[in-house]
């Protein structure tokens, strides 16, 4: 089976790179071949001016580290045991007190992994990856499954690495995540990436940057919406229309007028600001999270 | 206080150790369950030896004159019974005979295949003849030994600890790397400079760690409530423990390898564990069973371990001389953890 195919990315030191998509399009494929962690039938990976497989794994696992999405660390061993543990395999790297101070794990320093909440035991799993002063760190829906409070605190962990210049890869399938963290962003689906950028550049290629969501009682012929001042693209999904927009102030009345010419009305209507999951939409037909 | 960094072999080591220590459950499997199977079959084998034999005498004109001759042993215990419930209870090995009086003489009724029903024959036929009026025409001398060393509980203490020391080993390797591959604990670690060969000998030395507390446990146990004592030297027998440790440390690894289910392990395990609990001679000697099943019998590493060990212990042995019981052990021991190390997956 392939779960991915024909990827082509470059990942500059420094930046947050992230790879936003749905569940199942092949996004810890990606990164396990490049932690050497699945051998990949084709193609090269470059890392840190170095490969997989020459004989000197060990050297370059020294200088990445990397949280995997479905590891559950030991429940019967505490906090501080557990990255001493992992801080022993390092040559180099942080003292295990500097590394639960980054993930402001002070309290549950000598609490049993089992006793932790979901949010702690995934900030201890990042600190596990960062016990070594990784140059490359890697970062597998560090989020996924956790509640507000919990994801802005894993956030600001994220930021700091990346501001003492640290490089990160990073997957997640919250749009919210990836525009906040990342420098630059490849969406990917169904093992491919369709679209490479910074979010911005993402959101503007959309040509537009705002997004007009309505329903309305009797159907409309999307040709004609096509034809509406100011709107780039009609979506419809389930009984919802999607036009994106490039000046609301135009588009709206327009849309308004369209309607009661149709003979329909209006059951709701919101706008926001086009975002990255307005991309995955606009590229795919279909939402991020139920894709 | 600046903090040390130990070597990762230290950590992991003493990582095993502790997670061990606070798995209650397995604690006491390993710990509190053996001594407790001492205690009980020790106590329950204690008087073998002067056990009654149970014999039915069936109910009839002779009966209490019959019972009243047998009563002059000691060693036999005679009830009084109805044809049918005689019958019963040779049936379902309550007695081991029943004697029917048959005007001056008796006849009497038991399985041939029984051994204990052989011994009864003898014992009745013997007692009933002297009551009649047989003369014994050579006289004997007669010296009971039940010193330390020859009882069951001599025999049962280095079973126990081989058993043990196949169940932990089986058990505390095979159980947890699957787990910690389930869990993907052990992808983990490959994602970091670990050496492999680290991580796999810290399940090694934590097992060895723990198996000196296994078998001291046992030991100590079985010396402060039997009296148990070991007749060969301390040293042979600390050597043929962290072998037998290593041995089934290796077959744990072996069984382990592969499987990523929990489920999956413990088949293997059963599997590979259900033999050697039936025929490596724990309970009762090996030797017993049929002389087709012996070559096999005397393969398995536990029934080299129970040998080695009783000899040791029991006897005095020295590991010379039972250089070809070591050697199975050995064997099994080199060649499970080289097909081990070759077919482990880590994820």
């Amino acid at each position: 089976m392939t779960a991915v195919n024909g990827l082509d990315l470059e990942v500059f030191a420094g930046e947050c790179f992230g790879l936003l998509g749905p569940n199942g399009a092949g996004k810890t494929t990606t990164v396990e071949i490049l932690e050497g962690l699945t051998p990949s039938d084709e193609g090269t990976v470059e890392l840190l001016d170095q490969r997989w497989g020459n004989g000197d794994d060990r050297a370059l696992r020294e200088r990445i580290g990397v949280q995997l999405q479905e590891t559950q660390l030991a429940e019967k061993v505490t906090v501080v045991e557990t990255l001493r543990l992992f801080r022993s395999f390092y040559g180099r790297g942080h003292s295990v007190d500097d590394v639960i101070q980054t993930v402001a794990l002070e309290e549950k320093r000598n609490a049993r992994v089992g006793k932790l909440s979901g949010g702690q035991k995934q900030r201890l799993a990042v600190a596990c990856a960062l016990v070594s002063d990784p140059e490359l760190l890697f970062l597998d829906e560090p989020t996924t499954g956790l509640d507000p409070q919990a994801r802005l605190s894993l956030w600001d962990i994220v930021e700091k690495f990346r501001a003492r210049g640290g490089t990160i890869l990073l997957t997640t399938h919250y749009m919210e995540e990836a525009t906040r963290l990342c420098d630059r962003v490849a969406i990917m689906d169904h093992g491919k990436v369709i679209a490479l950028g910074t979010p911005a550049e993402l959101i503007e290629s959309l040509g537009a940057d705002q997004i007009i969501e309505f329903s309305v009682t009797q159907e409309l012929a999307d040709d004609e919406l096509q034809r509406l001042p100011a709107v780039s693209h009609v979506h419809k999904r389930d009984e919802v229309y999607s036009l994106t927009v490039s000046e609301i102030g135009v588009a709206l009345p327009a849309l308004l007028a369209e309607i009661k010419r149709q003979q329909s009305e209006l059951v709701t209507l919101t706008t926001h600001q086009a975002t990255l999951e307005d991309v995955f939409v606009s590229l795919t037909g279909r939402m991020l999270r139920d894709a | 206080m600046p903090e040390a960094k130990l070597h990762p072999l230290v950590e992991l080591t003493s990582t095993r150790v502790r997670e061990f220590l606070r798995e209650k459950e397995a604690v006491f499997w390993v710990f509190i369950f053996p001594v407790l199977m001492t205690f009980a079959l020790g106590i329950a084998f204690r008087n073998t030896a002067p056990d009654k034999t149970l014999i039915a005498i069936e109910n009839g004109p002779k009966a209490s004159e019959t019972a009243s001759l047998v009563s002059r042993s000691p060693d036999i215990a005679a009830s009084v019974l109805s044809p049918d419930e005689a019958a019963q209870a040779l049936r379902s090995g309550k007695v081991s005979i029943v004697v029917k009086p048959v005007n001056d003489s008796f006849e009497y009724r038991f399985d041939p295949t029984r051994p204990e029903s052989r011994a009864a024959r003898l014992l009745v036929d013997d007692v009933l003849q002297r009551g009649k009026g047989r003369t014994d025409v050579a006289s004997v001398g007669e010296t009971r030994i039940t010193e330390p060393g020859a009882r069951y509980v001599d025999f049962l203490v280095p079973g126990l600890i081989g058993m043990n020391m196949m169940g932990s080993g089986l058990w505390g390797l095979g159980f947890t790397v699957v787990v910690a591959r389930s869990r993907k604990i052990l992808k983990r670690f490959a994602a970091t400079p670990m050496r492999r060969s680290h991580y796999l000998l810290s399940f090694v030395l934590s097992r060895l760690i723990l198996l000196v507390l296994e078998v001291a446990a046992v030991i100590v146990f079985a010396w402060l409530a039997f009296g148990f004592t070991v007749r060969g030297s301390w040293l042979s027998v600390a050597l043929i423990t962290v072998l037998g440790g290593f041995t089934f440390s290796g077959l744990g690894l072996l069984v382990a390898a592969r499987p990523t289910t929990i489920e999956g392990v413990s088949g293997l395990m059963n599997f590979i564990m259900l033999p050697m609990w039936l025929l490596s001679g724990t309970f009762f000697s090996s030797e017993r069973f049929p002389q087709i099943l012996q070559p096999f019998i005397q393969a398995l590493p536990l029934t080299a371990l129970n040998k080695t060990l009783r000899a040791l212990m029991n006897e005095g042995a020295s590991l010379s001389s039972n250089w070809l019981a070591i050697s199975i052990l050995l064997a099994w021991c080199v060649v499970s953890f080289v097909v081990a190390l070759k077919i482990f997956k880590w994820q």
